[in-house]
């Protein structure tokens, strides 16, 4: 068989901002900032949460609804744009907080909010050549924005985790194609807090281009067409690129809703298309097969096909939190408690 | 405030992360934190001993006059769980103090718990939130 997801684990923070809120605190009007961007509201962290902190509670659940051994990782790789550190990486910190080996492979890795399914990809490369048994890939963000600007509506926080292995797996990759340039579309400086972007720019070139190429790619190259899927879930910065890019694929919306999250949680970066990949998951039937299509700035998308197998359906009795639970428990905080959880308020260090 | 020792915390972070206790091989006793001696029957010899990640609340405390590296988090609310054999002190998070009760089920959370400035390290432990 080939490699797969053995098991899944999301985390959502349990505070919320709504977008009328943000809207009104910088003089927009919210009704068009609803309509611009369709996130009603967007997930935000604890004041004590961070990346790694969020990473862990994802890949914990990960383990636990698999009942996979930590023992038997072979490689964690975290996919993020908001580390905690500079230099100092955040899937060594896995290592211990998760009870692995010490034999494992780890790395952070960065490609804006692709990276985590470039994780996905080395990891079942590795696994595919029988050097590792499982491996651990990660996304997670507590993305930034900077308040006022466009980001501020949509930029959050969560994170999701994937054991890849080919032991027990729930949704089998049976291929996977990529798609990338150099297009500046979204940048951060070293030192900058926050990321700049060409505005309308993210658009055409950057993201329909890198997403809609990726999926089209491996449709051709693999002659598989809209009616093999019975699921497609794509990156989502707002709520209307990805409708637009099933739109532009021949997608009909009710096989894309089910993987939108981005219209409650806003965007989660690395966790975007993988918390919406979750949440598929966690509703899938066996048989069921799902196209999967990340982006990340800069720019790039990773495509998978994903067969879904007997496995998922014990995968989805674990007792471990689903997403759409995650997304209903919620405490809303103003404009004023969002800046401090952010750390957005300068202090005396 | 005057922070633990990174090398001190190094060596704790079994503890801090991933609740790692240890038992007397002789009596059966539990310890946590950890132990090097058994305070009960004096033996030597301890085992690792995982604590449940899951548990009762016994008690908490609303504090509002804190420690300099919580002055931000006000108020901070400790409280002590039953995880599996002992009891546990810790911060509870993600719950307004008048909503929790003695006997509610709890889980533990990883959280950033002291931040050494601004360039100095993060380090990470247990905390405890109400299960949903």
């Amino acid at each position: 068989m080939r490699a797969g997801i053995v098991s899944w684990g999301a985390y959502i923070p349990k505070y919320r901002i709504r977008t009328e809120d943000i809207a009104a605190t910088w003089g927009d009007d919210p009704a068009r900032i609803v309509d611009l961007y369709l996130v009603y509201e967007k997930s935000v962290e604890g004041y004590d949460e961070d990346a790694v902190t969020i990473a862990t509670e994802a890949a914990r659940r990960a383990l636990r609804r698999g009942a996979v051994d930590p023992k038997r990782i072979g490689a964690v790789y975290s996919g993020t744009e908001s580390k905690p550190y500079a230099v100092k990486p955040i899937s060594s910190i896995l290592i211990d907080a998760l009870g692995l080996a010490n034999n494992v492979f780890a790395v952070d890795m960065e490609f804006a909010c692709k990276a985590a399914s470039d994780g996905i990809v080395a990891i079942a490369g590795l696994v595919e050549s029988g050097r590792i048994e499982y491996g651990l890939a990660v996304g997670t963000d507590t993305s930034q924005g900077e308040p006022g600007e466009h980001l501020d509506y949509s930029a959050s926080s969560g994170g999701v985790a994937y054991v890849i292995g080919r032991d027990g797996v729930a949704a089998e990759f049976e291929t996977i194609y990529t798609y990338n340039s150099d297009t500046p579309d979204f940048w951060r400086r070293e030192g900058s807090p926050y990321p700049m972007h060409g505005e309308g720019f993210t658009g055409e070139p950057a993201y329909f281009r890198h997403v809609v190429g990726a999926a089209k790619g491996l449709m051709e190259r693999h002659g598989y067409k809209v009616s093999d899927f019975a699921y497609a879930v794509f990156h989502q910065p707002n709520g209307r690129f990805p409708m637009r890019a099933a739109s532009m694929l021949g997608f009909p919306p009710d096989k894309v809703k089910p993987g939108i999250v981005v219209t409650h949680i806003g965007n989660t970066y690395n966790a975007s298309a993988l918390m919406g990949l979750a949440r598929v998951l966690e509703q899938a039937k066996p048989g069921d097969k799902i196209l999967l299509v990340t982006f990340g700035s800069g720019a790039g998308s990773n495509a998978f096909v994903l067969n879904v197998t007997d496995a998922v359906l014990e995968r989805q009795k674990a007792d471990v939190p689903k997403v759409d639970e995650m997304i209903a428990d919620k405490i809303y905080i103003d404009y004023a408690m969002y800046l401090k959880n952010r750390k957005m308020v300068k202090l005396f260090e | 405030m005057e922070h633990e020792s990174v090398p001190l915390y190094w060596r704790n972070i079994p503890s801090y992360y991933r609740l790692a206790a240890r038992r007397c091989r002789k009596c059966g006793e539990v310890y946590y934190p950890p132990v090097v001696k058994c305070p009960r029957c004096g033996s030597s010899e301890l085992e690792d001993f995982q604590l449940p990640h899951e548990g009762e609340l016994v008690e908490f405390t609303v504090l509002r006059s804190v420690p300099t590296d919580y002055m931000k988090q006000k108020p901070l609310v400790i409280g002590l769980v039953k995880l599996g054999p002992v009891k546990v002190l810790g911060q509870i998070v993600d719950a307004a103090p008048e909503k929790l009760k003695a006997g509610q089920r709890m889980e533990v959370v990883f959280r950033r718990v002291v931040v050494d400035g601004k360039y100095g390290l993060v380090m990470y432990g247990y905390k405890f939130r109400p299960r949903p």
